[in-house]
């Protein structure tokens, strides 16, 4: 195992293209749900423990070694937003790149070969992970971490956040992300027995509706 | 001395109902047949009068419920070439109970070959200090229909809600279709924040799946002028299914946006 091989999968410098996407943040502050740091916190809160939580069983299981393309049945089936599916698609198409350059490997080959319009990105992300010898739980943070790391990013920009104050939020969350990368990975270590139906499927219906909202907006700076 | 034998572990108190209800549709000739007709417990089931060949039940509260410790089931298969409609006839309350240990509420719901099922509960209201978790499976052959419209009530009027989680998955020619869980309620982290409910207190989802989706399916769409009162989004899944799921202020709000995205058959 190869544990450092996580700080490079989970650095916001990795080539994967996640800094043009704000994870639902850019749509609730142009609503006005998120007006300061409490509410990009709580904002985070909901988005971690639902969709971070999904993604995190999701990137567990694939580096876990289960079945790439049932895993992405499985994420279709919990993502029941259209523009949602497109942006995970998308960033797993840019994530897949950039992994194939970094742990280059015979899954990730056999996943682009499958899926050469993009795979979803969480199931990108835990092959990555399962390429470059890391464990299903490492899996899991990268994933769940990115949930909110990417918002906090965007609304730093969006609201001129003071840096600091947005890096504290990050720092609150981390018994939550302790929590959900333990949740998804324990989950993963049950999809052998119980198939993709042990996966975690939570949901956020403002999210689901925000991300078609955002989809609709012209003038954004994000394209999610 | 010898140790005196520990006394027995005291009998686990029967707290709670435990009830399965069961509805099977057949088809007999050009209308639907009910063999199987079979409350229990809380649920009282009543033939209402067929619409087509299309067969009618209505499920009636026996007794409040659920409550903690409940544990409640019910069961509903059409066979092939069967249509079937269940409705209930008032709102769903989660109440505390005797205990705070949390009551299921789990419906089975299977349609074969060319059989349609119409799910069309009443509101499940989530009152304080209660705690439910409902879940909804549903099992669909390839050429089977479903429409089933779900709402959810956050709290009576002005009171917080209690511990709610309901999950509903879809399995169309068994693969997943839909998997959604959704937490409310003390315990259920960010869930009245800006990305889950935002402090509307009335959630709804109506849920069509129809072959005939295949050949035309449609674009996402969005409902609501005004974001205080409430809004929705239809979109299409990822197989001839559309999702219309709805946030609103409260439950008046929460029919005019779901008959907008789709008027009830």
């Amino acid at each position: 195992m190869n544990r450092a091989a996580l700080l490079v999968l989970a650095d916001g410098r990795f080539p994967a293209g996640g800094h043009a996407h704000s994870g639902g943040a850019e749509e609730a502050v142009t609503a006005g749900r998120v007006r300061d740091v409490a509410g990009l916190e709580e904002f985070c809160r909901g988005r971690l423990h639902t969709s971070g939580l999904v993604a995190a069983g999701l990137a567990a299981a694939a580096a876990a070694g289960y079945e790439p393309l049932l895993l992405e049945e499985a994420a279709d089936a919990r993502t029941a937003s259209p523009a949602l599916r497109h942006t995970s698609r998308r960033l797993g198409r840019q994530l897949l790149r950039a992994a194939r350059s970094a742990w280059p490997c015979a899954e990730l080959e056999a996943l682009a070969a499958a899926r050469p319009r993009g795979a979803h990105q969480p199931v990108v992300l835990g092959l990555a992970a399962r390429c470059a010898g890391l464990m299903p739980l490492d899996a899991a943070y990268a994933a769940a971490y990115e949930s909110i790391g990417g918002p906090v990013t965007a609304t730093v920009r969006l609201l001129r956040l003071d840096p600091f104050d947005a890096t504290a939020v990050l720092a609150r969350l981390a018994a939550d992300l302790d929590h959900v990368a333990a949740a998804a990975a324990e989950a993963a270590q049950r999809i052998h027995a119980d198939g993709p139906a042990a996966l975690p499927a939570g949901s956020a219906p403002l999210l689901d509706i925000a991300a078609e909202q955002h989809a609709t907006r012209a003038a954004r700076l994000f394209a999610s | 001395m010898t140790p005196s034998p520990s006394p027995p572990a005291p009998a686990q108190p029967a707290l709670g109902v435990r009830a399965t209800a069961r509805i099977r549709a057949t088809r007999a000739g050009g209308a639907t047949a009910l063999p199987t007709l079979a409350g229990d417990g809380p649920f009282d089931l009543r033939r209402a009068r067929p619409h087509g060949d299309q067969a009618r039940v209505c499920i009636l509260g026996a007794m409040s419920a659920p409550l903690g410790g409940d544990r409640l089931r019910i069961e509903a298969t059409v066979d092939h070439g069967a249509h079937l409609h269940i409705t209930t006839a008032a709102a769903t309350i989660a109440l505390r109970g005797p205990t705070d240990e949390h009551a299921t509420y789990d419906v089975h719901l299977t349609a074969a070959e060319h059989a349609s099922l119409q799910w069309l509960p009443q509101p499940l209201i989530s009152a304080a200090r209660s705690n439910l978790r409902q879940t909804c499976t549903i099992d669909l052959a390839p050429t089977a229909r479903l429409l089933l419209r779900e709402q959810v009530v956050l709290g009576r009027v002005g009171e917080p809600p209690g511990r709610l989680a309901t999950r509903l998955t879809v399995h169309r020619d068994g693969r997943p279709l839909l998997d959604q869980h959704t937490m409310y309620g003390p315990g259920a982290p960010g869930w009245d924040g800006p990305a889950i409910a935002a402090g509307h207190r009335a959630i709804g989802q109506i849920l069509i799946v129809d072959p005939a989706l295949d050949q035309q399916p449609p674009h996402a769409s969005l409902f609501g002028d005004d974001p205080a009162a409430g809004q929705a989004v239809l979109t299409p899944l990822a197989g001839p299914a559309v999702l219309i799921t709805a946030l609103a202020s409260d439950t008046l709000h929460l029919h005019r946006l779901l008959n907008a995205a789709r008027p009830l058959p």
